[in-house]
C-alpha cells in the first residue's frame, strides 16, 4: 500500500471518527447533526453534477430532477414496505438507483446531441417538467401527496450511513474519472468534434457519465428522504438545481476536492450566517450570499479550487 | 369556438407581455452570448417602480411606464457595468454564474422590508376595467391596451435596430465583435445600450403584466422570465422576430393548455414543447444555423 493510500484511509476514518464521537458525547445537537449530514448529501449530489458538467462537459441545469426523483421513488418503495426496516431501505435504494438510472438514459440518449446552453435549457425544461409533474404526483398515486407534500416517510438516514455513500460517491467518481471511460468523458469536456475524430463514441460516453453523475444525485436524494422524512416538490425546483450548479462552479469545474469544499463551505455558510447574523437582519442571509457569489465570480472566474486536487484523489503513479 | 377565440385572445395578451421580456434576453444573448438569468428580476422591478409611481406619486398611467421604463434602463446598465463587464473575457459559465448571483441578490434583496417588502401586493389599475363585447368574444380595455402598448415598444425597437446609426452598430457587435471593434465601433457602449434597451422594454412588461394580472411580489420574475427565455429560444435565439414569434406562440399554448386540458400542467407542456423543438429544430423556429469551425 502506497503512502497516500495509508494517509487517505487514516483521513476517511478520522473525519468519522470525529463527528461521531462529537455525535454520542452529545456536542452536536440533532439540529446540526441534520446540518452535517445534509452537506455531505449536496456533496454526493455535487459530485454528479461535477461528473456531467465538470468532467463530461455537458452543462445541465436539471440535476435536482434526477435528485427529486430518486427521493420519492425510494420514498414511495420505503413507505409501501415499512414494515421490513432496513431491508426496506436497501429496495427502496436499488429501485431508486434503477429508476433513475433508467429515466437518465432515456432523457439523455436524445437530448444530450444538444451542446452547451441548448443542452442547458434542454435539461432545465426537464427539471420544471418533473418539479410539475411530482406537483400532481397524486392524482396517479395519492400516497406521494402532489404539492401537499409527501409525509411519514421512514427515518433510515443516519450519520455512518451517509458518511458511507459520501466515500463510496468519492471512490467511485475518482476512479471513474482516472478509468479509460473517464478519459474518454475528459476528452469530450476538450473538444468532442476532437474526440470523435480520434474514434471516442461520443453518444455512448456522454451518457454513461450523465447516467452515473445523475444515480448520485438519486442517491443523495434517497438519503435526503430519509433523513427529513418529508418531500415537497419545491425541494427539487429549478433553484436548486442552480444550487448544485453554483458549488460545483464554485468549487472549480472537474476538481472534485474543490465540489467537495465547496459543497461543504456552502451548507455551512448558509446554515452559519443564521447562527451569526442578529435576528433583526437576518433576512440578509439571502442578500449576502449572492453578493459574495458575485464577488467570488469577478474575482476568480475560474472558481476557488480549479486545478486544484488532494494528494490522495490525483491519480497514483501507476495510473498515469 | 367561441370559447376557443376568447382563450385566443387570452394567449396573445400574455404572449405579448412575454415577447417583451424575450426581446431582452434575445438582444442580451445576440450581443454577449449570455443568458441574462437576471433579466427576469429587473421585470420584477419594472412591476414594482410602476405600482409605486402609481400609487405613491399618482402618476398617470404613460407616466407610470415611462418611469419604470427610465428606471430598469439604469439598473440594466448598472448591472452590467458592475457585475458583467469585469467577467467580459472570463469563461461564459461564469458570466452565467455571475447572472444567478445578481438575480438572486435583486430577488432576496427586493424582498428585504425596507425595499419592496416579502408580500404580496395588489396592483392599481390607473383605470375601471369595461368589456367590450365583439360578435361572442369579450375584449377588455385591458387587452387591448396590453396588447397596444406592446405593439408600439416592438415597432420604436424595430425601428431603432434596423434604421437608426446605434442600432446599426448592435447588429454589427452581434454578427463579430472583433470586426466591429476594427471598424470603430465602441463595443462597450453598444453593450451597454444593449442591456438598457432590453431592461426598458422588460420594465414596460413589468408594468402591463402587474396591470393584467394584478398581484406582484419580489419572486413575480422568475416563472415569466424563464418561460421568455424559452420563448427567445423557441424562436431562434439572437433573433427578434424569432423572439416575438417564440413569445406568442407560449402566451397561446399556455393558456390553451390551462383552458382544454389541465392549468396546473401547463408548464410541463410549455416545456415539454420546447425540448421538442430543441430536438427537431436545435436552433429554433427562426434562428440561423450556426457554422462551427474545427
Amino acid at each position: 500500500m502506497s503512502k497516500e493510500k495509508i494517509y487517505s484511509l487514516l483521513l476517511g476514518f478520522g473525519v468519522f471518527a470525529v463527528i461521531m464521537l462529537m455525535i454520542s458525547f452529545g456536542f452536536l445537537n440533532p439540529y446540526w447533526n441534520q446540518i452535517i449530514q445534509f452537506a455531505f448529501i449536496i456533496t454526493i449530489s455535487a459530485l454528479g453534477l461535477n461528473l456531467i458538467y465538470g468532467y463530461t462537459g455537458q452543462f445541465s441545469l436539471g440535476h435536482a430532477a434526477f435528485y427529486g426523483l430518486g427521493a420519492y421513488c425510494s420514498a414511495f418503495v420505503t413507505k409501501s414496505l415499512n414494515s421490513l426496516g432496513y431491508l426496506a431501505f436497501v429496495a427502496g435504494l436499488l429501485s431508486a438507483i434503477i429508476f433513475v438510472a433508467l429515466i437518465a438514459f432515456l432523457i439523455g440518449l436524445p437530448i444530450l446531441r444538444l451542446k452547451s446552453d441548448y443542452l442547458g435549457i434542454a435539461t432545465l425544461g426537464f427539471g420544471i417538467i418533473v418539479k410539475v409533474l411530482l406537483d400532481n404526483a397524486d392524482a396517479l398515486i395519492p400516497v406521494l401527496g402532489g404539492s401537499r407534500g409527501m409525509l411519514g416517510i421512514p427515518k433510515f438516514t443516519v450519520f455512518p450511513i451517509t458518511y458511507l455513500f459520501f466515500i463510496i460517491a468519492i471512490v467511485v467518481i475518482r476512479n471513474f474519472v482516472f478509468s479509460d471511460v473517464g478519459r474518454s468523458c475528459i476528452s469530450i469536456r476538450e473538444d468532442d468534434i476532437a474526440a470523435e475524430c480520434v474514434g471516442v463514441n461520443t453518444t455512448k460516453y456522454k451518457t454513461t457519465g450523465f447516467v452515473l453523475g445523475s444515480v448520485f444525485a438519486g442517491v443523495a436524494g434517497v438519503l435526503y428522504a430519509h433523513l427529513y422524512s418529508f418531500l415537497h416538490p419545491s425541494n427539487f425546483d429549478f433553484l436548486k438545481s442552480i444550487d448544485l450548479l453554483l458549488i460545483v462552479v464554485l468549487g472549480g469545474l472537474g476538481s472534485i476536492s474543490g465540489t467537495i469544499i465547496a459543497a461543504i463551505g456552502w451548507t455551512f455558510l448558509l446554515e452559519g450566517l443564521r447562527v451569526i447574523l442578529p435576528p433583526q437582519i437576518l433576512d440578509w442571509r439571502l442578500v449576502i450570499y449572492p453578493l459574495l457569489l458575485i464577488i467570488i465570480m469577478v474575482i476568480k472566474p475560474m472558481g476557488l479550487g480549479s486545478g486544484m486536487e488532494f494528494k490522495f484523489i490525483k491519480a497514483g503513479d501507476g495510473n498515469r | 369556438m367561441a370559447y376557443f377565440f376568447q382563450q385566443l385572445i387570452n394567449g396573445l395578451q400574455l404572449g405579448f407581455v412575454y415577447a417583451l421580456i424575450a426581446l431582452g434576453y434575445t438582444m442580451v444573448y445576440g450581443i454577449v452570448r449570455l443568458i441574462n438569468f437576471a433579466h427576469g428580476d429587473i421585470f420584477m422591478v419594472g412591476a414594482y417602480l410602476g405600482f409605486y409611481a402609481l400609487t405613491l406619486y399618482h402618476l398617470p398611467f404613460p407616466l407610470a411606464i415611462l418611469f419604470a421604463m427610465a428606471g430598469c434602463t439604469l439598473l440594466g446598465i448598472t448591472i452590467e457595468r458592475f457585475a458583467y463587464r469585469p467577467l467580459r473575457n472570463a469563461p461564459r459559465i461564469s458570466a452565467l454564474i455571475t447572472a444567478i448571483g445578481v438575480s438572486l441578490f435583486l430577488e432576496y434583496f427586493s424582498s428585504l422590508k425596507f425595499v419592496f417588502g416579502p408580500n404580496y401586493l395588489a396592483y392599481p389599475r390607473p383605470f375601471s376595467v369595461c368589456i367590450y363585447q365583439i360578435g361572442t368574444v369579450c375584449i377588455s380595455n385591458i387587452q387591448i391596451l396590453v396588447v397596444g402598448v406592446s405593439v408600439v415598444l416592438l415597432l420604436i425597437l424595430q425601428f431603432i435596430v434596423q434604421k437608426t446609426k446605434t442600432g446599426m452598430a448592435m447588429r454589427a457587435v452581434s454578427y463579430d465583435k472583433n470586426t466591429a471593434k476594427l471598424m470603430g465601433i465602441d463595443v462597450d457602449y453598444i453593450i451597454s445600450v444593449t442591456f438598457g434597451i432590453g431592461s426598458a422594454l422588460a420594465g414596460a412588461g413589468g408594468v402591463l403584466y402587474g396591470i393584467a394580472y394584478p398581484q406582484i411580489h419580489p419572486f413575480m420574475g422568475i416563472m415569466p422570465g424563464l418561460k421568455a427565455f424559452v420563448a427567445a429560444v423557441l424562436g431562434g435565439i439572437g433573433s427578434i422576430p424569432g423572439a416575438m414569434l417564440g413569445a406568442i406562440i407560449m402566451g397561446i399554448v399556455e393558456t390553451m393548455c390551462s383552458a382544454y386540458i389541465s392549468s396546473t400542467m401547463r408548464d410541463a407542456f410549455a416545456f415539454a414543447i420546447l425540448i421538442i423543438v430543441l430536438l427537431v429544430k436545435p436552433t429554433g423556429i427562426l434562428g440561423k444555423r450556426e457554422i462551427e469551425k474545427v
